[in-house]
């Protein structure tokens, strides 16, 4: 199946019963799979009016306390940034897929990685951040669904899966594992908005207008986060252990680093890669632990510099950190990659 | 003695932080009278809207969300999708419904979802200081309308209510008014009907309430109520739309 059908049936296997989406290219094929899968399942799918019902519905949802998500690409998670905020702000455990593609504006459908800055970094108004993943295969693309919503759930948050065009589109074998968690160990929520029977009534809410209320909640968040980045960072590493250069890359862009790491491999050259699993915390103990002065850092990005930005905080100046990247369409090739190696090495 | 009246369970004892004659507090009332007499309370999830009244939970004793501005009846669709079994109601201004969030009150209509709205009219933004809203009248002086609101610049107040009512998924519309005591009797009345609809299961139901806001309006509580009644209800006719 395709990667976006993969997520599709990834969530279906993780018990996510809604799912509300609008129309946009490269991901239409997650809203037509949910269309029918979902009620098949016993869920609920809505194609919404617009990117911004199609999240805060999603909000509503999650407020209900069912496994929800919604999936755009580029300019559609644009629009749903608002959205976004109020989910973290309210912390609802909601899942979001981005299949990136060109930007800035209406850019083009050609895949991307355009949106890291927006994904990680928060993306709509307030300090918040979003439990972000990155597959690199189809069947990772199954495989991380069940567990993004288990990571949505545990520490109620929004938690984006960064894809892109070429990911989502692309064909592959997937293995429908049978080991997805059973629906009914889904965590409990009694926060969920159910109606008021035998409790006090829940309220789902990011407003905080009296003197430091608001600083208490985000406070919280603050604590939250800081257990995600000590917990959570996610990463693969392939022949670490004597590299001289080390590419840096995610999603698509890991693939072809991969490749190009083992022909360079073959030939005999010292190169190995860190793939982020998470982008979000990003994986900075590894590389905390293998920056020195003797190995170089390569960033390969289907972008102009900008998961660069955590490798080089992450780094802190312990070693070299190269980048080479391309976007709005173009992305850095197999050859690319070796010719700039073979300058660093 | 018998008591033969109280506070209804469904609204909490605390005091206002709404201005002096204002309506929100009286049709926060009756949707707590009226969720108690349908005896719907534990049912009941209510959606706060972006305005003066997204606090609402801090006076009705029952489940609630906020929304983001205008998006009230997204959050409420899927709520609703999610939990048939509930009760489902936003609670939103002028702004939020007919600006904002017009795209978000269409669909929902359109789609005929089983929603209880009570939609407060008060032909202003209150709680960003008194600016024009898609309902504010002709002539009529806001913060950003400080001539008047005028058709050149400004075009006509917006009738969201008779807009909605030609879509086949609208099931039942009504403008009231809480300009007199027999007014807010026909506003509960209405309420009733449109919580009792969704019980039914028949549909989307509206209720749109001509509220006073003195404090944007300039007036003293007894003229806004007045104003209501003279001129706003001339404007926004009461009655059954569908």
């Amino acid at each position: 199946m395709s990667g976006n059908e993969a997520m599709a049936e990834g969530a279906i296997q993780a018990g996510c019963s809604f799912y509300a989406g609008y129309p946009i290219t490269p991901q239409n094929e997650i809203p037509a799979y949910m269309s029918w899968r979902m009620p098949e399942a016993g869920g609920v799918f809505i194609q919404a009016e617009s990117e911004l019902a199609a999240i805060n519905m999603v909000y509503g949802a999650a407020a209900a306390g069912v496994r929800a998500m919604t999936s755009s690409s580029s300019p559609g998670m644009s629009l749903k940034q608002e959205g976004i905020s109020y989910i973290a702000g309210a912390q609802l455990p909601s899942v979001i897929v981005n299949v990136m593609r060109g930007g800035p504006g209406l850019g083009n459908i050609a895949p991307a990685q355009s949106d890291y800055f927006q994904a990680t970094k928060g993306g709509g108004h307030g300090d918040y951040h979003c439990i972000v993943l990155a597959p690199a295969t189809v069947q990772e693309s199954f495989d991380m669904m069940p567990a993004v919503f288990d990571l949505a759930d545990k520490y109620r948050i929004p938690a984006i899966i960064l894809s892109d065009g070429m990911l989502g589109q692309m064909m592959e074998p997937v293995v429908v594992k049978s080991q997805c968690p059973n629906p009914k160990s889904q965590i409990k929520k009694p926060w969920a908005l159910t109606g008021c029977k035998g409790r006090e009534p829940n309220i789902a809410k990011s407003f905080f207008l009296r003197e430091g209320d608001l600083e208490k909640a985000n406070i919280i968040l603050q604590k939250k986060y800081k257990l995600i980045g000590e917990k959570e960072q996610r990463y693969e590493g392939l022949s670490l252990a004597d590299a001289k250069i080390i590419l840096v890359a995610y999603g698509t862009m890991a693939r072809l680093a991969k490749s190009a790491i083992n022909k360079l491999r073959k030939a005999g050259k010292k190169v190995g890669l860190i793939r982020p699993i998470t982008l979000w915390p990003f994986p900075q103990e590894i590389f905390k632990k293998i920056s020195k002065p003797q190995v170089k850092f390569l960033v390969v990005e289907m972008s102009y510099g900008q998961m660069l930005e955590d490798v080089r905080l992450a780094v802190d100046g312990k070693a070299k950190v190269e980048f080479l990247g391309r976007a709005g369409g173009g992305i850095p090739s197999e050859d690319e990659i070796i010719s700039r190696i073979k300058k660093l090495l | 003695m018998d008591k033969i009246f109280t506070r209804p369970e469904s609204l909490r004892d605390v005091s206002t932080h709404y201005c002096p004659g204002c309506g929100h507090g009286i049709a926060h009332r009756l949707i707590a009278e009226v969720v108690d007499e349908l005896g719907i309370r534990e049912a009941v999830i209510g959606i706060a809207p972006v305005g003066c009244a997204v606090v609402a939970y801090d006076y009705w004793n029952f489940d609630c969300s906020e929304a983001a501005h205008g998006r009230a009846l997204a959050v409420a669709t899927a709520i609703k999708r999610v939990r048939p079994q509930n009760i489902v109601f936003t609670y939103q201004g002028d702004g939020d419904l007919a600006a904002i969030g017009t795209n978000e009150t269409i669909h929902a209509a359109n789609r005929g979802e089983n929603l209880t709205v009570v939609f407060i009219n008060n032909a202003i933004y209150g709680m960003t200081g008194g600016q024009m809203a898609p309902t504010t009248l002709l002539g009529q002086k806001t913060a950003t309308t400080p001539m008047g609101r005028e058709i050149k610049f400004h075009g006509y107040p917006l009738k969201i209510s008779e807009m909605l009512s030609p879509l086949a998924g609208v099931k039942y519309i009504e403008r009231v008014s809480l300009s007199s005591p027999q007014e807010v009797l026909k506003t509960k009345k209405a309420i009733k009907q449109a919580f009792q609809n969704q019980i039914d299961n028949i549909g989307f139901s509206l209720v749109e309430i001509l509220s006073p806001c003195p404090t944007y309006w300039g007036m003293s509580p007894k003229e806004a109520i007045d104003w209501i009644r003279d001129v706003m209800a001339k404007e926004f006719p009461l009655g059954r739309i569908k």
